[in-house]
């Protein structure tokens, strides 16, 4: 698509390397020409990973963030879906629910931090709430708009084979909607990885949220700080992979106009 | 017909609204205010002039964290996904980046722009940068391969390529794309306040807390944040709806 | 206008399929829009009936309506003597296009209505109309690794599987390439002689018609009214290079107001 040869296979890898060394050169240099006592070059940051590797308090932080990530993920859409199923089912109802959606959707939840520590107190409860009120948005908007864009011709022909209003919901509308929920499901995932860093920043004391502001806080240890940022996006990027595998399964693969 | 729907979602709002204050009321001196309580709290906070102040403070920032991301990565954005090398060579290390939340990178702001107003706006625009970069090379990718043709067809230079086929093939996926990122920036300013300025809305929930418990300004400041929040999707939402931009929703 | 009597069977034996004064009228932001006005036809057990018309006349209309899909304004239509009031899985209607389920593989969709059978049951029946319709190697597929013709003929034996007093087929071979529609209508007639169902089939393509049909209905432009019955009486297989076959498609096409040279 565009002027020059088309790229061949082996420039995918070769690319982000060279990309990847230069940021790294750039990086390692600018701390060497500004004298920097503090920011940490890549070196500093490397033995950073190896330090916090051999802690076991790594290993229990990242443990920690999956966790409340799963919970707080996984009631999102144990509660989310059934019920966005439902507004998108029935318009009246999502009419009437819609505006109060949209307005509590903008409220960042690490807004709704002093709310939460008043129920839950601070710690875990807390964390796991508020990952659960940043998941349950973008599940409920995908799968009302999942299924209103279910074409009728399969509830008709649902209809036509005789079944009743559930049948019909649970196998016709829910696999025709399910393209667009794991959309929304992939997406509010993301979000949940972004929260939970933020909140245990805020209002837990573990997790890989609380290492990057306890690393600064109890001895301006940047390496460490830079450190942790690192593995907080390989395993948010991680995360991300494992559900775009997902969405290439062969009964969902159907909705997604670019299954490359 | 119509204002009865119109009506639904006022009955409801005003049944929450009143299970809510009928809740408090029977538990006087719990934390939590009623609706009342926090109507009150805002009227406070008018008679402080602080209202005006604190959401100019917050617009502000995000104003700019999001402008310069835009700017910025909105160009670079373009220019990789029609270069599919540059894609190869970045995309990789946005996919790192971008999982970390806006948030962690706080004290990297805090080390190079000290506590205030840049900090918050570096991480505005940290925030909004990678998903502007994402929505951008997407948006190239997306351009149906029949107007490239025909614009090599009718052999355009390069620049007019650029002004006559691409920026208006781009420009509904990029409006739809900085509507939600606008969005995220609205949620990163307000985390961003509670930590490292004195003003704004975030700063609002954190400090009426802190310096009294006063949990009234609290959900005031949520409900503020909630209402200019939906404002600004709002209005990004009628920029999309211009007849010019409009065009991709008629293909077939 | 008004069908002779001539061209209705008048048998004794009761139709499989009776639409009386049937009318339907759409509301379109408040005015009324007349689709189908009087419409009177009577189907016998076994037969193909195909139903012809100018684009937008309301051929769709009126099998939406006997198929139970729409509410008529007015009339009534009776299968087997009932009243249709909503859709059976006595009678499917097959679609022009999209009406397979993408998220189901070929064996899936054709078993869609078969849950009440047993296991072995549901397999054996789902292997026979495969077989019927020449998807063998093709259980496992979904239907994105099908061409349009293997979706309708999936369609079909999805239809068929659930053994159907009626088929109603709207189109179906309408979006796909005129070689392919040739080779199906073929296998349309061959499933029919074998399985043997009421088949009422709508079509804009004259040729189509005469090629399938018993009878065809031939339907005025909206609001639609019965003009004309016209009785295809040659046998299977017809030669459509004989007079008799000319000479019907003459007749259908003076009847819809087309014969003329171009």
């Amino acid at each position: 698509m565009n002027s020059l040869a088309h790229p061949r296979a082996w420039e995918r890898y070769f690319w982000p390397v060279v990309a990847g060394a230069l940021l790294l050169a750039l990086w390692h240099y600018s701390v060497v020409w500004t004298g920097t006592k503090v920011f940490p070059s890549p070196l500093n940051v490397e033995k950073g990973i190896a330090e916090l590797a051999s802690k076991h308090v790594l290993w229990a932080d990242i443990g920690d963030s999956l966790r409340r990530v799963a919970i707080g993920f996984g009631l999102a859409v144990v509660i989310g879906i059934p019920l966005g199923l439902w507004f998108g089912w029935n318009p009246a109802a999502n009419q009437t629910v819609n505006p109060v959606i949209q307005l509590l959707r903008p409220i960042s939840p690490i807004a709704w931090i002093p709310v939460a520590i008043i129920f839950f107190g601070v710690g875990d409860h807390a964390a796991i709430f508020l990952i659960f009120l940043g998941s349950l948005f973008p599940i409920l908007v995908a799968c009302v708009s999942g299924v209103s864009s279910v074409p009728p011709i399969f509830r008709d022909a649902g209809r036509n084979f005789g079944l009743s209003t559930r049948q019909l919901l649970a196998r016709v509308v829910f696999p025709a909607a399910l393209p667009q929920i794991l959309i929304g499901a992939r997406i509010a995932l993301g979000i949940a990885w972004l929260v939970v860093v933020a909140a245990e920043m805020i209002a837990v004391d573990s997790g890989l949220g609380y290492l990057v502001i306890d690393s600064r806080n109890s001895g301006k240890r940047y390496d460490l700080v830079v450190a942790a940022m690192l593995i907080i996006g390989i395993i948010g990027l991680a995360l991300d992979f494992c559900f775009r595998k997902l969405e290439r399964i062969k009964s969902v693969r159907w909705g997604f106009r670019n299954a490359s | 017909m119509k204002f009865i729907e119109r009506l639904r979602p006022v009955l409801l709002v005003a049944a929450l609204v009143a299970i809510w204050e009928i809740a408090v009321d029977l538990h006087p001196g719990y934390i939590l205010p009623g609706p009342i309580g926090v109507a009150g709290g805002i009227i406070d906070l008018i008679q402080h002039g602080l209202l005006l102040k604190y959401v100019v403070a917050s617009l502000f920032r995000v104003t700019w964290g999001f402008a310069l991301a835009a700017f910025v990565a909105i160009p670079l954005g373009l220019a990789l996904g029609w270069y599919r090398r540059g894609e190869m060579a970045v995309s990789p290390l946005v996919q790192i980046f971008r999982p970390i939340s806006p948030l962690a990178w706080i004290p990297i702001a805090i080390l190079w722009f000290g506590v205030g107003d840049l900090a918050a706006i570096f991480l505005i625009f940290v925030g909004c940068f990678f998903p502007l970069l994402l929505t951008a090379m997407n948006a190239v990718h997306n351009i149906p391969a029949v107007y490239i043709n025909a614009g090599r067809n009718f052999g355009l230079s390069p620049s007019a390529f650029v002004t006559r086929v691409l920026y208006p093939a781009v420009i509904p996926q990029l409006l739809v794309g900085l509507r939600i990122t606008l969005g995220v920036a609205w949620l990163v300013v307000v985390a961003a306040e509670m930590i490292s300025v004195s003003s704004g809305l975030g700063f609002l929930i954190v400090d009426a807390r802190n310096a009294g418990n006063r949990y009234d300004l609290v959900i005031a400041g949520m409900v503020i944040i909630g209402l200019i929040g939906l404002l600004l999707d709002l209005g990004m939402r009628s920029l999309e709806q211009i007849k010019s931009f409009r065009w991709i929703n008629s293909e077939g | 206008m008004v069908q002779t009597e001539a061209t209705i069977r008048g048998n004794n034996s009761a139709p499989k399929l009776r639409a009386e004064h049937l009318g339907v009228v759409f509301d379109r932001d408040g005015q009324a829009l007349p689709v189908l006005e009087d419409i009177n036809l009577d189907v016998e057990d076994s037969e193909f009936v195909c139903l012809v018309g100018p684009s937008g006349c309301g051929k769709s209309t009126l099998l939406n309506a006997m198929a139970g899909f729409l509410s008529p304004t007015s009339g009534s239509v009776r299968i087997d003597g009932e009243i249709v009031t909503g859709p059976d899985p006595r009678r499917i209607l097959v679609f022009q296009e999209r009406g397979v389920f993408p998220w189901l593989t070929v064996e899936g969709n054709i078993g869609f209505g078969l849950s009440k059978l047993t296991h072995a049951e549901r397999s054996q029946r789902i292997a026979h109309y495969v077989k019927t319709v020449r998807l063998e190697g093709f259980e496992n597929s979904y239907p994105s690794d099908l061409s349009g013709g293997m979706k309708q003929r999936l369609q079909v034996a999805r239809a068929l599987a659930v053994n159907p007093d009626i088929l109603f087929l709207d189109e179906p071979f309408g979006a796909l390439d005129s070689i392919t529609r040739v080779i199906m209508r073929g296998e349309l007639l061959r499933i029919w002689q074998t399985e043997r169902r009421t088949i009422i089939f709508v079509t804009h393509d004259i040729d189509e018609a005469v090629q399938l049909a018993d009878r065809v209905v031939v339907l005025s432009s909206r609001p639609a009214q019965i003009k004309e019955v016209l009785t295809i009486d040659m046998a299977h297989p017809r030669n459509i290079s004989s007079p008799r076959y000319l000479e019907l498609r003459d007749e259908l096409l003076k009847q819809i107001g087309l014969a003329y040279e171009i």
